[in-house]
């Protein structure tokens, strides 16, 4: 993985220096309230319910070891002795005080990592596949480019005060796991058809919140050299021409839906024209200086499949159900990657306590080439495990209560903090989840649904990405009340879609027997083989509505 | 209002008119909408500056440029960042006079002017009487070298790993 040079370095002390500073000139009143705001947030400290909200940058959702350790450590001393990986594949911690947040960044420093742009109308923590580098159907590696685009987005002169957050994510693969369609911009790794040339697909416009939306292709093929100068134009556009005047349209998805796909991209297209190219965009050596971090590591030849494997699983029923969900084949023989899951039934989703990150780490150590990496739904990876290591990995995560196997069932939900911490919130999530993953606890019966992605939002703001749910729950109040409303047939890949609202919101008591209802329809409906989503897709919402109602007019 | 550049406070040299007659002034400053009556009365000798709001297009302000000797890009609060892409665009189109930031900005923002292209900034009183001359001057250096190349900061980090590589290269 990527390591810090002397630039870097000195960068994240001098940044970690002016916060302190900043600090210093809020308390001795040279900055307002409202100008240190800005300050605060582009640092990663939000003012939450009940204490000050730490949110550390996990860029590209890539750590090592050393850093998770790390993040155990500022859990027990600063706060309660947990954390919370977040959708952004970032670190969030719930209960630090504000003066110790200086320190915090200081021991973050240490091993190479901050928390500048996880929050404010900047740009955020760039977010790439989270099995880049050992994913089968991978074109390139996308950690270099975010890479790049980290160091390029960091206190960028010009892009700091935009009209509202801005999120880029990049995979390499033919298979989207990085839901780049629903970022402000989305960038696809691909070959030209012609020349066979590495370039990127730019995706603008995407984005979920309160008008979600999917996102347009403005450049098909944008050769690679070119990268920086290309988003410096689509960033300008945005920046003299995002709406200012109501913070829910100032997106950039709302700019490119008024003016139109063709219109944005001909905007940008000038803007890139007239740029100077060659003087913005980092040269080539710059660019393989950066992607030598994330070369192969020194693999053992292995056979494709390993015996102790195979009769691990013979042997062990529980240990072939948790492979079956949690491990994802590796591109090199003999490896794999196993997803750690986060959602022990009954836990609140992405949470982990200092002992698990330690483990996690020891682990990496141990059997992963020290890497780690954090997903967008809120699990772990140990990317580069040999199969025949993968029973006593997983015995292990068993003691910690990490060996849940559901990645991708119906009880791996993504669930924003929602009311249980959030400022912004208008109802619960985490209640929620944990209600629904009580409900469909028994493992036969996850593995007979099968893949099921719920996905719950406690406001509009969308953090827990309802709309691109199979299911997607939306917690909002009404008269005083929490008020939960279903959307169906949202999806987060390739095929991205937002879901549609099936009816009216239903208390939060009533949410698992909707559910159960809707699932119902699936096992009734389905064919062989068919998962929730292709049913969805297949038969329309108008059975599932049919089975909704009788749970709404039940409990109206 | 109080002015100032990377040097520290700076006196100002211009005066504002508020329509478009500037009469015998040296250094005249008119509001955008005045601008073209003011230019077509000016003297050989006289120096025009305006004051844009950040919403003017490039089109509009392109041909007028050569006959400016400063611009005055409008802050309307400071979390409105479209003065720092205007300040890139007119630059980009080779304004070479004073570029100035005007608004209620913050010290944290001062750098950022700079590399975007502008030579000072005004302040309203208010803002200037919290954030003393020295916060500014002593603002720019917090961070010594950034990650963006093309914004007038020969120090970035890329052209420094750039010119490290190359005498590496010519050491070996």
């Amino acid at each position: 993985m990527y390591r810090y040079d002397e630039f870097d370095e000195r960068f994240v002390r001098e940044r970690v220096a002016q916060f302190r500073d900043q600090v210093g000139r809020r308390l001795d009143g040279s900055l307002t309230e409202d100008e240190f705001k800005p300050l605060r947030l582009k640092n990663g400290v939000y003012l939450q319910l009940h204490a000050y909200m730490l949110r550390i940058a996990v860029p590209y959702g890539t750590l090592s070891s050393r850093q998770m350790r790390q993040l155990a450590l500022i859990g027990e001393r600063y706060d309660r002795g947990y954390g919370h990986f977040t959708t952004r594949t970032n670190l969030q911690f719930n209960w630090p005080k504000l003066r110790d947040i200086p320190d915090i960044l200081d021991l973050l420093a240490d091993v190479e990592m901050h928390a500048i742009q996880t929050s404010g109308n900047c740009i955020r923590n760039v977010t790439a596949d989270h099995f880049a580098g050992v994913a089968q159907d991978e074109i390139e590696d996308p950690r270099p480019t975010a890479e790049l685009i980290r160091q390029w987005s960091s206190l960028h002169p010009e892009f700091d005060y935009l009209p509202r957050k801005f999120k880029i994510a990049v995979t390499g693969a033919a298979h989207d796991r990085a839901v780049i369609k629903a970022h402000d911009i989305g960038l696809r790794i691909l070959r030209h058809p012609d020349t066979r040339e590495i370039g990127y697909e730019v995706i603008v416009g995407g984005g979920l919140g309160r008008t979600p939306m999917i996102g347009k292709v403005v450049r098909e093929f944008l050769p690679k050299a070119d990268l920086l100068a290309y988003l410096e134009a689509i960033m300008r556009v945005y920046n003299l021409e995002g709406r200012r005047d109501n913070k829910y349209k100032a997106r950039v998805k709302i700019l490119v839906h008024e003016i139109g796909t063709e219109e944005f991209s001909r905007r940008v297209e000038e803007e890139f024209a007239r740029l100077d190219g060659p003087s913005v965009n980092a040269d080539p050596a710059e660019v393989a200086r950066i992607a030598a971090y994330f070369a192969p590591p020194a693999y053992d030849a292995l056979p494709a499949t390993s015996g102790a494997f195979e009769a691990a699983k013979a042997g062990n029923p529980d240990f072939a159900r948790w492979v079956e969900t949690n491990v994802t084949p590796h591109r090199q023989p003999g490896y794999a990657a196993l997803t750690i899951s986060l959602k022990p039934i009954g836990a609140p989703p992405g949470d982990a306590t200092s002992e698990q990150m330690r483990l996690v780490a020891d682990l990496a150590d141990e059997f992963s080439l020290s890497e780690i990496r954090v997903t967008h739904a809120q699990n772990l990876v140990l990317p580069q495990v040999k199969q025949a290591d993968l029973f006593a990995v997983w015995r292990r995560l068993g003691e910690a209560d990490l060996a849940t196997a559901n990645v991708g069932l119906i009880t791996d939900i993504i669930a924003c903090p929602g009311l249980d911490y959030c400022a912004l919130a208008t109802a619960r999530s985490i209640p929620i989840a944990q209600a629904l993953a009580q409900r469909f606890a028994d493992a036969g019966r996850q593995k007979e649904i099968g893949v099921l992605n719920i996905k719950i939002s406690g406001c509009i703001n969308a953090c827990g990405h309802h709309h691109v749910g199979h299911i997607g729950i939306l917690g909002l109040e009404k008269r005083g009340i929490e008020s939960y409303q279903i959307t169906l047939g949202g999806d987060a890949t390739e095929n991205a879609a937002i879901g549609e609202i099936l009816g009216p919101g239903l208390a939060a008591e009533d949410v698992p027997d909707a559910i159960e209802r809707i699932v119902s329809v699936y096992l009734a409906q389905r064919q062989t083989g068919e998962s929730f989503i292709d049913n969805v897709r297949r038969i329309g919402l108008a059975p599932f509505k049919a089975a909704f109602q009788e749970v709404s007019h039940a409990v109206a | 209002m109080p002015l100032l550049d990377r040097h520290g406070a700076k006196a100002e040299i211009w005066t504002r008119s508020e329509s478009a007659a500037i009469d015998n002034l040296s250094h005249a400053l008119v509001d955008w909408a005045a601008l073209p009556e003011a230019l077509a009365q000016k003297t050989r000798d006289q120096r025009i500056g305006v004051v844009i709001p950040n919403t003017v297009r490039i089109p509009e302000l392109k041909l007028l440029m050569r006959q400016l000797s400063l611009i005055a890009i409008s802050f309307p609060s400071f979390g409105d960042g479209r003065g720092f892409s205007l300040a890139r665009l007119i630059r980009n189109h080779g304004f070479t006079g004073t570029l100035r930031a005007s608004g209620p900005l913050i010290v944290d923002q001062f750098a950022y002017a700079i590399a975007c292209g502008f030579d000072e900034v005004e302040l309203p009183e208010a803002s200037a009487a919290r954030q003393p001359v020295e916060q500014w001057t002593r603002a720019l250096g917090q961070i010594s070298h950034g990650y963006q190349r093309g914004y007038g900061d020969s120090g970035n980090i890329l052209d420094r790993r750039r010119s490290a590589r190359l005498k590496h290269a010519a050491a070996s």
